[in-house]
């Protein structure tokens, strides 16, 4: 287990420098940030001080160094677009993000493990027939489009929900929340649901299939054979095991979600981090981008990681082998 | 010792494809058959979208301002010259889906295309030198992997962005797309070549090959390549509907093709500015068109995933 455990530290050490590299790399070859930041008419010595006041008149390697250095405190200088501290930025966009994310996530499993459990152990209903009509669409429609649908629905005919914003958000310390407003939870509603629908739909096709499978095994016959209770089997005996792959898959979707957040932001001009990476994008604001890069990375290599170890602890099989092969 | 040897006469390329495995299955399969029809009938409306348009959406020349924001020709005030109606720059919307589906799927085959180069390449050298090679190779293979595929694409195009001159982007956009779409889904063509090159080293006609002298670049090439390229096709296939849906999404995101040459993506993206005035003919006839090509494309390929399936069979 410790073994294990070092192993993977070393290989997410090991990802965090090769993102790392290419943050830099960003830095070194792309465009002169110079001529985006001081007017068409600036003499050579105001581009010489601007480039000075960025750090980029001295040699590479000490740029590199640098750059390693101040990355590890969470300091990736000025933003070439409006020269403010790209940290600022990111903090300042990360809560609303995250609220979103996590909610969409908490969505997803909330709804898509009891759907999951209802369409396996009812195969032929009616119900199950149009999940499984419903998750084939959700997979298939781009999601973009689903969420232009959901506003054209809900806001623009129906006029039940916002379709662009936050609402009212309260600042809690530094930490800017829409949880505490009635209409921060109503911005919440569409977003969350546009970036959970794929989620929800994988998750539902996974219980399902799990499900199915568990519930053809002998330890299931021999409860029924016991004369447990349906109840009881289906969800004490049955659930148990069937959740240990979904714990995988949502922590590997988990990074997903904030990946396609990207998507939700700009559909509903959410004032996250993922809206600011797309105008990064489109600005070539490379401060911006690479930091952006490393803390997404640093985010996916840490759910990894715990996915890993957790699924270590929660699956005695592999606790077992791991002990096995130490000996 | 008896003669009812039947004389056998070789059946046609053309029978022998008809009388195949994969052809039954295929006639037996409705999704297969309608998908195929669906994507012949949008390849044929991109390769004749000249032809087919009413206006050239590009040429300013034909746009006339009155005319814009009408919406379809069968909804009061509608205009029978606009079949599914104009967008604010008056431009017909059926004339701008079929240049928007060439584009789309220009640079969804380009790409393809460009991944599947790399990929076999990467994929070959690895499987068949190994070693250190192969490892390097993998590694970078495993990180692009465990990043969503959006998230590099947008990565190399950020770059690719930062790289050019602003008064570029436009032009470029489209090679910008091809290359960040391209070398985003390298991986699994890699992955899959590399698997049946090392299967394939190890047999006796690459020995046999080696001792008559033939370099090692030329049994990669001659020998190993075309015995790996049977599930290259599959994964080309299910690839295409990626990449054209990637494409949209970059374009819908405002960093693909520009609203100048605007591809599906970008059509979907200028109707959501306008969602709120009421029209909603320029977001859902291209959304429409967008996912029956990534749909039927998607099923198409996963038909011929379980076709060539020998397990399946």
């Amino acid at each position: 287990m410790l073994g294990f455990l070092i192993r993977r530290i070393i290989q997410s050490v090991f990802v965090m420098l090769a993102v790392a590299l290419i943050a830099f790399m960003m830095f070194r070859f792309m465009g002169d940030p110079v001529n985006s930041m001081v007017a068409e008419t600036a003499t050579t010595e105001e581009r010489d001080a601007v480039r000075e006041r960025l750090g980029l008149d001295q040699p590479l390697y000490v740029q590199y160094g640098r750059f390693v250095a101040r990355a590890a405190t969470g300091d990736f200088g000025l933003s070439w677009r409006n020269a403010r501290p790209v940290s600022t930025l990111l903090a300042e966009r990360f809560p609303a993000t995250a609220e979103l994310v996590l909610v969409a996530a908490g969505l997803s499993l909330v709804l898509g493990i009891p759907l999951g459990i209802l369409t396996a152990l009812r195969p032929h209903s009616f119900s199950t027939q149009a999940l499984q009509l419903m998750s084939l669409v959700g997979i298939s429609l781009p999601t973009f489009v689903t969420g232009i649908l959901l506003i054209l629905v809900f806001s623009v005919w129906l006029g039940w929900l916002p379709s662009f914003g936050r609402g009212t958000v309260v600042d809690v310390g530094w930490w800017s929340t829409g949880f505490l407003t009635l209409s921060g939870l109503k911005a919440l509603i569409l977003p969350s649901v546009m970036l959970c629908l794929f989620q929800l739909t994988l998750i539902m096709r996974l219980v399902r299939a799990e499900m199915m499978e568990v519930l053809r095994t002998d330890y299931i016959k021999f409860a029924k054979a016991r004369g447990l209770t349906n109840r009881s089997i289906h969800f004490h005996h049955a659930l148990k095991n069937t959740l240990i792959p979904v714990i995988t898959i949502f922590g590997l979707q988990l990074g997903g979600l904030i990946a396609f957040a990207i998507i939700t932001e700009t559909v509903f001009q959410w004032p996250g981090m993922g809206a600011l990476f797309i105008q990064a994008v489109s600005f070539g604001d490379v401060p911006v981008m690479a930091a952006y890069l490393v803390l997404v990375s640093l985010i996916f290599v840490i759910i990894n990681t715990t996915v890993d170890l957790l699924y270590a602890v929660l699956d005695p099989r592999l606790r077992v082998e791991g002990a096995r092969a130490a000996h | 010792m008896t003669d009812t040897t039947q004389i056998k006469t070789t059946p046609s390329a053309l029978t022998r494809l008809w009388n195949s495995d994969v052809a039954w299955n295929f006639r037996r399969s409705w999704t297969a058959r309608i998908s195929s029809v669906l994507i012949l009938i949008l390849f044929a409306a991109a390769l004749f979208a000249p032809l087919l348009a009413t206006q050239n959406p590009y040429d300013i020349s034909q746009l006339f301002l009155l005319d814009s924001e009408l919406p379809p020709a069968w909804i009061e005030g509608g205009d029978p010259r606009y079949f599914l109606g104009t967008d604010e720059q008056a431009r017909d919307l059926y004339s701008s889906i079929l240049y928007g589906l060439r584009l789309s799927l220009i640079v969804g085959f380009a790409s393809v295309a460009l991944a599947a180069v790399v990929g076999i390449s990467l994929g070959l050298l690895g499987g068949f030198v190994g070693g250190m090679v192969d490892g390097a190779i993998m590694r970078v293979a495993d990180i692009l992997l465990s990043f969503p595929a959006i998230l590099v694409a947008l990565l190399v195009n950020g770059i690719a962005r930062g790289v050019l001159p602003p008064e570029r982007h436009a032009d470029a956009a489209i090679w910008v797309l091809i290359l960040a779409i391209g070398l985003t889904n390298w991986v699994q063509y890699a992955r899959t070549v590399r698997g049946s090159t090392m299967v394939e080293r190890q047999k006796e006609y690459v020995q046999a090959a080696r001792i008559n002298g033939v370099s090692g670049m030329g049994i990669m090439l001659q020998h190993i390549l075309p015995n790996v390229l049977g599930p290259v096709l599959v994964i080309a296939t299910i690839n295409l509907g990626m990449a054209v849906l990637t494409e949209a999404t970059l374009s819908f995101l405002g960093v693909g093709m520009p609203a100048t040459q605007p591809s599906l993506g970008t059509l979907i993206r200028i109707g959501n500015e306008y969602l709120f005035s009421g029209i909603w003919w320029v977001v859902i006839f291209p959304s429409v068109v967008l996912v029956a090509l990534v749909l039927a494309v998607n099923l198409l390929g996963d038909w011929l995933r379980d076709a060539l399936n020998p397990k399946l069979r």
